[in-house]
């Protein structure tokens, strides 16, 4: 079991990237950064101010983006991209499919402002179907961290991952789960709670409102284990169909549209031998504007929702 | 100016390129003969004389690069490939075929000396653009050659990547646009007008150069003009599309249409003749 605790203390995860960006520039001559007029936002900016020689702005142009790191990576480069998670997937598709996936390329696109809390914008920039897009490509390891410390992690792991990687972050401060350091690996998912009448899988910024179900359901004699799975590509298929066997009951969690995402990674990983399971997310709707968590809770993407749904899947099965 | 031999030369390789991609796609049955054909003179002078590379090291770090933006004259690029030593020749009659590894569109992780995936237009010229930059950061005389269909320019992101291309001063970035004036749909200014090309390229802050891309002799001699003065240089290549095969020459037709058994052994005897002429 991985100690997580929720805390008062919360960080962004792009103040993360942008520290472990410039700590890994340190490290590795060859990383180079690219941003599409948002390095601000992305907080790719301060690599930039670093290292200026190694962070080109390619302006508001992102599917050129997706080629040129491309051809960077092409020759030796370890690129990481960023720009806002609905321009980073849907408005370059077709580039990061023909230029970074089929080639194997060594592309990290990082994108930010993934999902519905990003609040005001509304549904033109809450981006809900990314993980399914990138989850689709061959090659492509598709990671939703949970927290500042983590996100920490992840730079550095897919800097050593040779190929293309897709990492989502919200645009919100997230309460820090983790302490300390050291946990994050591609591929692997980590029990956070130990439990037996019940599983809650879950991603991203999900992750911290399925701890606080966790206490919630403790309350109510439900012994859930809780699991916090970052990456969704390759998934840690052990895992899930160890907890589908032992707890014969799981909940999947993503701020993400219900479709195409980790709750149908999950399901594919149990289709040989199912168990009774609910998918918490978007259900196929975009989103609009709001406070993030006002839209989190319309749209259920809550602790108490995470409670409801388990009671109701416990009571069914 | 180049002396006669090197031309000749430069020439034979051209026929059999086209030699090539004529049994290669009648071979597998489907293909793009026609803007393989128009392209197959600028391959030859670019493998055969202005690219430093070496087939014996494919992944050379200081070597020219090419991405075959418009990905469906692979049979043009293969036979360049194979002619220059990269792979067998032999292999060009495997086109297509499952198993084996001339993919219909090049891929570069299965074919030796395809710098770049390419297939769906428009994608090609934002890589070399990373290429020509990534050759900056390390200070390496490279160039990065990008091959460009006329009607691939309809695409939006090849005025982006022209945009960053001039931004970033990459006057070791080469594109060629074949413009042979036809896409599938009909001639290029029918479907969707490029003109006034040259002046769309120099307003974008290229350098341009306008060549008959059927005439080796000016085809090597415009690299000799390309300058490095911190801008990207395109050389606008007037060609035609299905060139030295009559009956493809200047046709919509042959886009992507193999030849039948009868066209195919036409269009063989018509290559062969001019080979003879020119051995003579
Ligand atoms: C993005 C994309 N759209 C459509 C196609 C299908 N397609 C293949 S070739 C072609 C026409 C290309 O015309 P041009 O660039 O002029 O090439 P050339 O005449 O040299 O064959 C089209 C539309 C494609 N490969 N990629
Ligand atoms: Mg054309």
């Amino acid at each position: 079991m991985i100690d997580a605790t929720i805390t008062d203390k919360k960080r962004n995860l792009r103040d993360a990237y942008s520290s472990a960006l410039i700590a890994l520039g340190r490290r590795n001559p060859d990383v180079v950064v690219l941003d599409a007029d948002l390095a601000l936002s992305t907080k790719t900016k301060r690599f930039g101010t670093v290292f200026p020689d190694r962070f080109f702005d390619m302006g508001i142009a992102e599917a050129n983006m997706m080629g040129v790191a491309a051809g960077l990576a092409a020759c030796g480069k370890i690129v990481f991209a960023s720009t806002f998670a609905v321009f980073a997937t849907g408005r370059s598709y077709d580039a990061i499919r023909q230029s970074i996936a089929y080639p194997e390329l060594n592309v990290k696109i990082v994108a930010t402002h993934a999902g519905i809390s990003v609040g005001g914008d509304g549904a033109s920039h809450q981006m809900l179907e990314d993980i399914a897009l990138m989850r689709a490509l061959p090659n492509m390891v598709v990671i939703a961290p949970a927290d500042a410390t983590e996100m920490e992690d992840v730079v550095p792991a897919i800097a050593e991952h040779n190929g293309p990687c897709y990492v989502r972050i919200g645009r919100a401060d997230a309460p820090i789960l983790f302490e300390t350091h050291g946990m994050f690996e591609i591929g692997k998912g980590y029990v956070l709670r130990e439990g037996s009448d019940i599983t809650v899988i879950a991603t991203g910024t999900m992750t911290a409102e399925a701890l606080k179900a966790y206490d919630l359901l403790k309350k109510e004699k439900i012994d859930a284990r809780i699991i916090h799975m970052p990456t969704i590509k390759p998934l840690d298929e052990k895992l899930v169909r160890k907890a589908a066997k032992e707890t014969g009951r799981i909940i999947t969690c993503e701020e993400h549209t219900v479709i195409g995402g980790l709750g149908d990674a999950v399901a594919m990983a149990i289709a040989k031998k199912p168990v009774p399971m609910i998918r918490i997310g978007v259900n196929d709707v975009f989103g609009e504007s709001g406070e993030a968590w006002q839209l989190m809770e319309k749209y259920g993407l809550t602790a108490e929702n995470i409670v409801k749904r388990a009671k109701e899947l416990i009571k069914k099965s | 100016m180049h002396d006669e031999k090197l031309i000749k030369e430069i020439k034979r390789k051209a026929l059999e390129i086209r030699k090539w991609v004529i049994e290669s796609v009648y071979r597998a049955g489907s293909g793009h003969p026609g803007g393989s054909l128009s392209v197959a003179d600028i391959l030859a002078c670019l493998y055969f004389h202005e690219m430093r590379h070496n087939p014996k090291d494919p992944k050379w770090p200081d070597r020219d690069r090419l991405v075959l933006s418009k990905g469906h004259a692979a049979p043009a690029l293969y036979a360049a490939l194979a002619l220059a030593g990269y792979f067998p020749v032999e292999e060009l009659k495997n086109l297509r075929k499952i198993g084996h590894f001339l993919q219909g569109h090049p891929c570069m992780k299965k074919v030796p000396g395809v710098d770049m995936s390419t297939g769906s237009l428009g994608h090609g010229l934002s890589v070399a653009v990373g290429m020509a930059l990534a050759g900056k950061l390390d200070k390496k005389d490279y160039r990065v050659f990008a091959i460009l269909g006329d009607g691939e320019v309809q695409e939006g992101q090849i005025w982006e990547a022209a945009n960053a291309a001039s931004h970033y001063k990459l006057d070791n970035l080469i594109a060629i646009l074949d413009r042979n004036k036809l896409q599938i749909d009909g001639p290029t200014e029918e479907i969707m007008h490029l003109e006034p090309l040259a002046w769309r390229w120099q307003a974008f802050g290229w350098d341009v150069i306008e060549i008959d891309g059927h005439d080796i002799e000016e085809i090597l001699g415009t690299f000799h003009e390309i300058k490095l003065n911190e801008k990207p240089t395109i050389i606008i290549a007037n060609t035609i599309k299905g060139k030295g095969v009559s009956f493809m020459e200047g046709t919509l037709s042959f886009h992507g249409k193999p030849p039948s058994e009868e066209q195919y052994i036409r269009a063989m005897s018509e290559l062969e003749q001019v080979e003879r002429e020119l051995n003579d």
